[in-house]
C-alpha cells in the first residue's frame, strides 16, 4: 500500500489548467498525508490519554476510559499537577537535573568527537580492533558495572557529587556516541580533507572548520538522544549520587513521591508531563539543525 | 546563591572551554614534536580521553563480570562452568532466549522499517517537523511512565463491563469481544514489542533524517531531471547512501533488543512467557543475589553481539575502500 503511495504522491500533475492541475496534485498527494496522519495519531493516542488522565480525579480514572471525560459531568482536576509541585524540592530537582544533564551531554559528545575524528581520519596500529571493542561496549548491561566502580568512586571520595554523575554518564554514553560519528565523519568526502590540507589546514582546524560543521544533524540528533537519556534516568543518579535532595535530580524526586504516597500511579501521569517539557523543548530547538544541503554547501565553499 | 551561579558557570562555560582546551593543547604540543613523531603521537592523544573514560567504566567492570562468572553465589568459590550451564540449559532461560529472538527479529525490523518509512515521507510535507514531534514524543517519557501508559492501553475489564483499556474500548465498539492482551500467549510478546517500537522509532527516524538530509539535492535532482521517479529514488539512491545509516541504526537496535529490559519489567515483570535474558539478570542481581549466574547470563548477552560485531568490521572495511 505504501508503496504506490510514494508512487503516486509525486509524479507531476498534468496541466489541464491552474484550478484543476491544484485539485490533482492535492489528491494525488493524498495518500502521502493518510500514511503520515495515520501514525501520527497511532503514536498520540498514548500520550494523549496520559495527558487527559492526568487532569482527572483518581478514582475517575480507575473506573472509566480518558475518552470518557469529555462526558458530562465534566470533571477536570489539577489536583494532581498541585500535588507533584508542592513538593518542597521540585524546583530544586529542576536545576539539579539541569546541572547532572547538560555537562553529561557536552562531555561526552565532544570526547567521542575527538575519538570518532581520529578513528576516521588518523592511521594508527590497532585502529580497527579497538573500535570494535568501543563498539562492543554498548552491549554491556549497565547493571553490572554499578557495583564495582561504586567501589572505586567510595574510595576517591567521589560518590555524591556531581562529578561523579559526570563521568559515569559520559563513560556509558561514549559506545554509541563514538559509533555514531565515526559513521558520519568517516562517510565525509577524503577530497574535503586533503584539499585543506594543501590549504594549509592542521588536524585542529580540519576538525573545528569541516567534520563538526559538516556534520551538525549528526551532532544534533547526538545531543538530543544523550540528553533524553541523562534527563530520564533513575538508575545512576540513585547509584553514584545517593537520596540526598540537595543533589536529587527530578526522576528521583518523582519517584520518592510516588513511594512515599503509596497509591502514586495518577501522580505520576502528571510527573511525567511535568518531567516530558524540557526534553520536548531541547527537541524542538534542536529540529532547526535538521538541515538539508549543509555538506554540499561546505564542499563548494 | 553565589554557590549555584559558580556552578552553573562552570557547567554551562567550564566544562567545554576544559575540552576544547584539551584538544588545543594536544595540538600545541604534537607541532613541537619531530615531523616524524606527530602522526603516530597525535591519535594516541585524541582518542585518550575517550579510552580513559571507557577503561574505567565499561572495561573493568567487564573483565570482572567474566571473572564473576566463575565464582559461585557470593563470589567465594569457583565453580567452573555451572552458572553457564544454568544459563544456557534451564527452560527459564531457554524461553527467555526465545523471547529475545523475537525481540531481535521484530523489534529490530518493524522499527527501521518504520524509522525508515517516516523520515522519508515526513521529508516531503511541509508540516515535517510537527510530525516528527510526534513520533518523537515517546522518546522524552521515561520507561516507568510510559509503562503506565500502556498498562492502560492494554487494560482488560471481563465483557460486559465498562473497558478502561483504550484497545478494548476500540475493538470493543466493532463489536469484538475484549482481551486480555498481556497474557495471551504467544501473541503478548508482540504487544511488549509493539511498545517498545512505539518508543524507539523516533530514534530510528531522528538518525536516518540526519543521514537523508546529507543527500545533497543535487544528487536527488539530477536523479530527477534524468527521469527516476520517487519510488527509483527511494531504492536506488535514498537506500544505497543511507545504506551506512540504516546499518548503525539496525546494530543500535539490535543490543537494545538484547538489552531489553524496562517495559517486560514494568509491564508482565516477565510473568505469562514473556521473559527476556536481562531481566533475568537483573533478577539473579538484586534478588536472588547470585552475582555468579547474573554475570554468567551478562557475558552470553556480550557473546550475543559477536555476529553483529563482525559485519561491522566488514562494513567499515568496505567504507574505507571506497573513500
Amino acid at each position: 500500500m505504501t508503496t504506490t503511495t510514494v508512487k503516486t504522491a509525486v509524479q507531476p500533475a498534468p496541466t489541464t489548467g491552474a484550478g484543476s492541475a491544484r485539485w490533482v496534485r492535492l489528491l494525488r498527494g493524498a495518500p502521502l498525508h493518510v500514511i503520515i496522519i495515520l501514525i501520527c495519531l497511532v503514536w498520540i493516542t498514548p500520550t494523549l490519554g496520559l495527558l487527559i488522565s492526568s487532569f482527572r480525579p483518581a478514582n475517575l480514572v480507575a473506573t472509566t476510559g480518558w475518552w470518557e471525560a469529555f462526558k458530562t459531568p465534566i470533571q477536570f482536576t489539577l489536583d494532581n499537577y498541585r500535588q507533584v509541585l508542592d513538593q518542597s524540592n521540585m524546583g530544586q530537582s529542576f536545576i539539579n537535573s539541569l546541572f547532572i544533564s547538560i555537562p553529561s551531554t557536552v562531555i561526552p559528545i565532544m570526547i567521542a568527537a575527538f575519538a570518532a575524528y581520529a578513528f576516521a581520519w588518523m592511521e594508527f596500529p590497532g585502529r580497527q580492533v579497538l573500535f570494535v571493542i568501543v563498539v562492543g561496549l554498548l552491549v554491556v548491561p549497565l547493571q553490572m558495572t554499578l557495583i564495582p566502580v561504586l567501589q572505586i568512586y567510595t574510595g576517591l571520595h567521589l560518590t555524591g557529587t556531581l562529578l561523579a554523575v559526570w563521568l559515569a554518564h559520559a563513560g556509558y554514553g561514549l559506545p554509541f556516541s563514538v559509533y555514531l560519528l565515526r559513521n558520519f565523519f568517516g562517510g565525509l568526502p577524503r577530497d574535503m580533507f586533503e584539499s585543506a590540507y594543501l590549504d594549509g589546514a592542521t588536524p585542529f582546524t580540519a576538525f573545528f572548520q569541516l567534520a563538526l560543521p559538516t556534520s551538525v544533524p549528526a551532532l544534533a540528533s547526538l545531543a538530543i538522544f544523550q540528553f533524553m537519556w541523562v534527563w530520564n534516568d533513575l538508575l545512576v543518579a540513585l547509584i553514584y549520587l545517593g537520596g540526598a535532595p540537595s543533589v536529587a535530580p527530578m526522576t528521583l524526586t518523582i519517584a520518592n513521591l510516588t513511594n512515599s504516597l503509596g497509591q502514586g500511579w495518577q501522580l505520576l501521569t502528571a510527573a511525567a508531563f511535568i518531567s516530558m517539557m524540557l526534553p520536548l523543548v531541547v527537541f524542538f530547538s534542536m529540529q532547526r539543525y535538521f538541515v538539508r544541503g549543509i555538506l554540499a554547501g561546505s564542499v563548494k565553499g | 546563591m553565589s554557590d549555584r551561579l559558580i556552578q552553573a558557570a562552570i557547567v554551562l562555560l567550564g566544562v567545554p572551554a576544559a575540552l576544547v582546551g584539551y584538544i588545543a593543547l594536544v595540538e600545541w604540543f604534537v607541532q613541537r614534536l619531530p615531523d616524524k613523531q606527530q602522526p603516530r603521537v597525535r591519535p594516541w592523544l585524541w582518542i585518550g580521553p575517550a579510552l580513559a573514560l571507557l577503561a574505567f567504566f565499561l572495561v573493568y567492570p567487564t573483565l570482572n563480570t567474566i571473572y564473576l562468572s566463575f565464582l559461585n553465589a557470593k563470589s567465594t568459590n569457583f565453580v567452573g562452568l555451572d552458572n553457564y550451564a544454568y544459563a544456557l540449559t534451564t527452560s527459564d532461560s531457554l524461553n527467555a532466549m526465545r523471547n529475545n529472538l523475537l525481540w531481535l527479529v521484530f523489534f529490530t525490523g518493524v522499527t527501521v522499517a518504520l524509522g525508515l518509512l517516516i523520515a522519508v515521507l515526513t521529508d516531503r510535507v511541509p508540516y515535517e517537523s510537527v510530525a516528527k514531534a510526534l513520533i518523537f514524543l515517546p522518546m522524552a517519557i521515561s520507561s516507568v511512565a510510559a509503562g503506565v501508559i500502556w498498562k492502560f492501553m492494554y487494560d482488560y475489564r471481563p465483557a460486559g463491563q465498562p473497558q478502561t483499556g483504550t484497545l478494548n474500548a476500540i475493538v470493543g465498539s466493532v463489536g469484538v469481544t475484549p482481551q486480555p492482551w498481556l497474557i495471551q500467549q504467544p501473541w503478548n510478546n508482540g504487544w511488549l514489542i509493539f511498545v517498545g517500537v512505539w518508543m524507539m522509532a523516533g530514534f530510528a527516524m531522528v538518525i536516518l533524517s540526519a543521514g537523508l538530509k546529507g543527500i545533497s539535492d543535487e544528487v536527488l535532482e539530477a536523479a530527477r531531471v534524468d527521469g527516476a521517479n520517487e519510488w527509483n529514488l527511494f531504492w536506488s539512491i535514498k537506500v544505497p547512501m543511507l545504506s551506512s545509516t540504516i546499518a548503525v541504526v539496525a546494530t543500535t537496535i539490535v543490543i537494545a533488543a538484547l538489552k531489553t529490559f524496562d517495559i517486560v519489567y514494568v509491564m508482565t515483570n516477565g510473568n505469562y512467557n514473556t521473559d527476556v535474558v536481562a531481566r533475568r539478570m537483573y533478577t539473579e542481581l538484586f534478588n536472588t543475589r547470585n552475582y555468579g549466574r547474573a554475570s554468567a547470563i551478562a557475558v552470553v548477552l556480550l557473546v550475543a553481539i559477536i555476529p553483529i560485531m563482525i559485519i561491522n568490521i566488514r562494513r567499515f572495511q568496505e567504507q574505507e575502500a571506497i573513500r
